[in-house]
């Protein structure tokens, strides 16, 4: 197969995406300190990483590829496969642990029916667990995208995922 | 007018805004320092107050400053450390969210002291909230005309960058750090070579916590003899306390260092909560080792908690009560430095996760007697044989369960079964 008949793919960043980008590119001695952040803007804007945006951003960077995969999949926060539109994260640390986050998650499965790991059917909800947040003053608490939900008990967490489109 | 806070405004107070900060006198200190007082003045400053890292290693901060080679006319860095990630810990988030401007005005005078070019911030990705107003808190400071373009006189340039970190705890780690802004994987470097000898993109760099950098301007400002008139002798100070678990005012609190545990957890926190008795405390974040009940007599301080045989660390003080299962709690922590483990060393890869796999098992009522002195041996070879302290923290913190409350080890091995089914749930 010729590389005249292969199809013409259109590039997966957004244009905001390349020039939010390429602003973080002058901060650093090496265009490749930028990978950190030129991640968050990419899985801001499509809700996780495909391989073709590493494809793109290790372009950007002047990089290669697989220096862009084996970041993303060293970090927790970045995710290189789709999840939930409301990607539901709880604190499983001690602190959190003591003051009942294990109850939360098991509310939370039984009442979307997945479990820890997985995504509703329709793709609306997807729980995961992560480590300390940083919240243990107001613990427990879920992370959703931007903003921590803390203080949580069952029925806040009702009140929030009932107000989730 | 309202002094200029110690580390944080007062409670309710959000000094984030520049016009807000500049109010109270906000960054007279770091201009009055780069006019009147020659950068080594600004360094024998905090080398004589005594101000040790806030980050949780306690390393004489002014000492650290001094290793610094002299400027060769090129790039030479802070690394900030904002990754706040040790379990417990959530005090460099107050000063984040609520006087960011006192960072970077304690950026200023450390990059000016130590003849740096640029500030690397490294926060922590989950952040987001903090990252947002700590990114306005550098954008407005620009504008402003306070940090950029010859700031510190002519041809001397200092610039702020903020990277996000993504949720590896390995990146509070000094090189893991630095790994991580230069856009790879955070796997800790061997030292030496040191950050001031080859740091960020192999240039002289000295890394400093959020809360350390924080008290440059006070101890500027207010001078040595106000900073050693508070804390203890070998520990100066104030620092912002973290307390949390069952106690029935978890938060924090930014006290002289020394206060006992006690004071912290009756006094100030209110007791534990629903009228129950206390049983155990961490008093320095997860790598710090338990303490049992009767020891909360002990002061908060680095030299006070070794003799107890654990560690100031983060100040992050994690209060368990009677109906804590001691077993879950350690399952909790070693579950974390499992996951956190970035790999590159043997005994941490696969000591995390054996140590684990051993706890899981006996909390769950399938241990067996030579379990225990597998741990024992685990926590001896996790211990100083790693290229960072991960494996050191891991060490620790198992190791302290399982001699504060080996008993409980014991009857799950024997009863088969958590003899505390009321616990909490890991």
């Amino acid at each position: 197969m010729s590389a005249a008949s292969l199809p013409e793919t259109a590039p997966i960043l957004p244009a905001e995406v390349v020039a939010k980008i390429e602003a973080e590119l002058p901060n650093y001695p090496v265009k490749k300190g930028a990978m950190m952040n030129s991640l968050h803007h990419v899985q801001q804007a499509l809700g996780w990483i495909p391989r073709e945006a590493m494809v793109e951003v290790a372009a950007l960077l002047e990089v290669r590829p697989i220096e862009v995969l084996e970041v993303v999949t060293f970090y927790p926060m970045f995710r290189d496969k789709p999840v939930g539109r409301h990607h539901l994260e709880f604190c499983r640390n001690l602190s959190c642990a003591l003051l009942g986050a294990r109850q939360l998650v098991r509310h939370c499965e039984t009442k979307l029916g997945i479990r820890s790991g997985e995504t509703t059917p329709d793709g609306k909800f997807s729980i995961a667990e992560a480590e300390c947040l940083g919240s243990c003053g107001s613990a427990p608490m879920l992370m959703l995208e931007d903003h921590f939900h803390e203080n949580l008990t069952v029925e806040k967490l009702d009140l929030l995922l009932d107000s989730l489109d | 007018m309202p002094a200029m806070p110690w580390l944080l405004p007062e409670d309710g107070v959000d000094l984030s805004m520049l016009a807000d900060y500049q109010a109270r006198g906000g960054y007279e200190t770091a201009r009055a320092a780069i006019r009147d007082k020659k950068p080594e003045e600004v360094t024998a400053i905090v080398k004589d107050s005594g101000l040790r890292g806030r980050g949780g290693a306690g390393f004489p901060t002014g000492l650290k400053w001094t290793f610094m080679p002299p400027p060769d006319g090129k790039a030479r860095y802070i690394a900030c450390n904002a990754d706040e990630s040790e379990p417990g810990t959530f005090k460099d988030r107050q000063i984040l969210e609520r006087n960011p401007h006192q960072l970077v005005e304690g950026l200023m005078l450390m990059g000016y002291a130590i003849h740096a070019t640029a500030a690397h911030i490294y926060i922590r990705g989950e952040f987001a909230q903090p990252f947002y107003r700590l990114r306005r808190a550098v954008d407005d400071a620009y504008a402003a005309g306070l940090i950029g373009k010859g700031v510190f006189g002519e041809g001397r340039d200092f610039d702020i960058v903020i990277t996000r970190g993504a949720g590896a705890y390995i990146c509070g780690e000094e090189t893991g750090l630095m790994e991580s802004v230069e856009g790879k994987k955070g796997q800790p470097r061997k030292k030496p070579p040191f950050p001031a000898q080859a740091g960020l993109w192999a240039r002289p760099t000295t890394v400093n916590n959020v809360e350390t950098v924080a008290h440059v301007p006070f101890i500027v400002r207010e001078g040595v003899a106000a900073f050693r008139a508070v804390g203890t002798e070998k520990c100066p100070g104030k620092t912002i306390y973290g307390i949390s678990g069952h106690v029935v005012r978890p938060g924090t609190y930014e006290l002289p260092i020394g206060v006992t545990l006690r004071e912290l957890i009756y006094q100030y926190a209110g007791g534990i909560r629903n009228g129950r008795a206390l049983k155990a405390v961490i008093p320095g974040g997860s790598s710090a080792p338990v303490l049992a009940a009767d020891k909360i007599d002990v002061k908060a301080d680095p030299e006070s908690l070794r003799e107890v045989k654990s560690v100031l660390g983060t100040g992050a003080v994690i209060v368990m009560d009677e109906t804590t299962c001691m077993v879950r709690a350690a399952l909790t922590v070693s579950r974390f430095y499992r996951h956190e483990s970035c790999g590159q060393c043997t005994q941490c890869r696969e000591g995390t996760g054996w140590s684990d796999r051993i706890i899981k098992r006996i909390e769950a009522g399938e241990g067996v007697p030579e379990d225990l002195a597998v741990l024992d041996d685990l926590v001896r070879a996790l211990d100083g044989q790693t290229i960072c302290a991960l494996a050191d923290a891991a060490s620790w913190a198992a190791g302290g369960f399982l001699r504060v409350f080996r008993d409980e080890f014991v009857r799950h091995i024997e009863e088969k079964r958590c003899p505390l089914p009321e616990s909490f749930e890991p």
